[in-house]
């Protein structure tokens, strides 16, 4: 359907006869209407418009329009240095900052012949990625809540993110566009006593990721909002190019940090976890939420095991300062971010600006298989259904 | 299967239709014409079962070089097992068969390169813009773009 087609919609003549609302079986007739969610709507997380065609309170089909947020990312990258560019990659996937800037470094660092990235560095990204994973996954399972009718876990959620986003502020002096890994290390260094507050903030969330549980993943009123909702089987996820959590709640245990580990993932002791369908179907809205959940506890241990271990030395390279000038060449990267891969295809002509920035969103791919899995659910599913993907719509529009 | 492997099947069903093969760049990867691209993604998908296809680059080379499209396909049960196809085409003529039927993600990915570069694929089912205004003129990413002066009656431009 397009959006054309929802401009021209003729509404429905006053003054029905009781015989034409009535069907056959002199059941009330309902008729197809076209419904426009957003742009601007509480449940459509960012600016997204979603064109639905209803028959009641069924959806019969949905096409989503992106694009409301498009501010030319890959041009700007074109026109300014890389080391700006780091600043315009923040406000991609604006819930994860730091995988973001740690994706268009390893771009950029792979141009570099033998490269190496300092110890220190390394761990220093690790502990702020997962962190900002946790942060990011809780602002997912909070939202999420608020969408089906929950209102208390977002504070609870909201209470522990503070957390995060305080670590975060002493780090680097920002909470949500860091521009803090950058390419050859980091910006700069951590002290003993940040390394300790992190240690104390892992103690502190431990305890607290139960609380989750009797709130939200026990509640019988939200296992029967999610469960059996919008299943996505995982045939049709890899069809659709999902991944992150979205492809994991389908069963398939694909993670890049286990599968392809970058930086040094490898050193660390992790679980890929997987949805098994327990609320009654593999794939379904729970499934994805319950990833989340767990995930968290995951990412937990990373930084638990990085913090132990942080050893001393530079923080970045010392064969990178000044301008950023990669030699001529391309290269293709992927990072495990909250919301799935996030690739960057770079072209480097050997001066300071990138020649070309590439950038592959992993929203933009699950935003695309929502039609696939609302087609025939309620109206009210749909809002489940969207909540459950964890879009931003900062990378699907770029 | 390993890459190595992967390449050299490649070579041997497709001969000399591979123009060239960069097995270990950087970006690893085989460049086409454009007419082989439906039978080596069909082949890729079924016969050495690369179901997902990670990205769809487009680059303006400029200097009259022509775009090129980037495929990036790979497996989703090995990420390691993965190749890139290059297919170059000229700015007059920019079409490439289109391939949403063997990935169905390819459907919003080549909407995106019609949109920003101007690619056209061929047989695509809704090949109209998604990032941009539906009534937007011109293809953003093309080296010789030039943003328009005023856009529904906002100036823009304006230093």
């Amino acid at each position: 359907m397009s959006s054309e087609a929802a401009r021209t919609l003729t509404p429905v003549p006053a003054g029905l006869s009781r015989g034409r609302m009535l069907d056959q079986d002199g059941d009330l007739r309902t008729e197809e209407m076209l419904l426009n969610m957003g742009p601007q709507h509480p449940a459509t997380h960012g600016v997204l418009r979603v064109v639905v065609r209803t028959d009641g309170e069924m959806v019969i089909d949905c096409e989503p329009h992106v694009g409301y947020l498009h501010r030319c990312f890959e041009k700007h990258c074109e026109s300014v240095s890389i080391l700006q560019s780091v600043l315009y990659t923040d406000r991609l996937d604006y819930l994860t900052a730091m995988g973001n800037n740690w994706g268009f470094s390893m771009a950029i660092e792979k141009l570099f012949p033998d490269l190496v990235i300092p110890e220190r560095a390394q761990y220093i990204r690790i502990i702020c990625q997962e962190l900002n994973r946790i942060a990011s996954h809780l602002l997912a399972i909070g939202t999420y809540g608020m969408d089906i009718g929950a209102i208390t876990p977002f504070l609870y959620c909201f209470r522990e993110r503070e957390k995060i986003l305080s670590i975060f502020e002493a780090i680097c002096g920002q909470r949500l566009n860091y521009n803090y890994i950058r390419p050859g290390g980091v910006a700069y260094d951590v002290d003993d006593r940040m390394v300790q507050t992190i240690k104390d903030f892992c103690a502190y969330f431990r305890p607290k990721a139960l609380e989750y549980d009797d709130l939200l993943s026990k509640n019988d009123i939200f296992i029967r909002r999610t469960a059996k909702v919008g299943v996505l089987r995982p045939e049709t996820a890899i069809q659709y190019g999902c991944t992150g959590p979205v492809l994991r709640g389908s069963g398939l245990a694909r993670d890049l940090r286990r599968d392809m580990p970058y930086g040094i993932y490898d050193r660390f002791d992790f679980d890929v976890v997987v949805g098994q369908g327990e609320a009654g179907a593999l794939g379904d809205c729970y499934d994805r939420y319950i990833v989340r959940i767990r995930e968290m506890e995951q990412s937990l241990r990373i930084v638990e095991q990085a913090a132990a271990k942080i050893p001393g030395g530079e923080y970045r390279s010392p064969k990178i300062k000044g301008k950023i000038r990669p030699p001529k060449g391309e290269a293709y990267t992927r990072i495990e971010n909250s919301r799935g891969e996030l690739g960057f295809y770079v072209v480097s002509d050997g001066k300071d600006i990138a020649y070309r920035v590439k950038c592959r969103a992993p929203s933009f791919h699950n935003i695309s298989v929502i039609p696939e899995i609302s087609r025939g659910s309620m109206v009210a599913d749909l809002i489940a259904i969207i909540g459950s993907m964890d879009i931003v719509l900062g990378e699907v529009d770029r | 299967m390993d890459r190595s492997t992967l390449f050299e099947k490649l070579r041997q069903k497709f001969g000399p239709r591979i123009i060239e093969s960069d097995e270990n760049g950087l970006v690893p990867s085989v460049r086409i014409e454009p007419a082989t691209w439906p039978e080596l993604a069909q082949s890729l998908r079924d016969d050495f079962r690369l179901d997902y296809l990670s990205c769809l680059t487009g680059i303006d080379r400029g200097k009259g070089q022509g775009l090129d499209a980037i495929y990036h396909v790979e497996r989703m049960d090995a990420a390691r097992l993965s190749i890139s196809v290059r297919i170059r085409v000229p700015y007059e003529n920019p079409v490439i068969p289109t391939v949403e039927h063997i990935w169905r993600t390819a459907d919003w990915h080549e909407r995106e390169a019609y949109d920003l570069l101007g690619f056209r694929f061929e047989g695509h089912h809704n090949l109209v813009r998604i990032l941009c205004a539906e009534d937007w003129e011109g293809h953003p990413l093309r080296k010789d773009y030039k943003s328009p002066d005023t856009y529904h009656g906002v100036r823009n431009n304006v230093v």
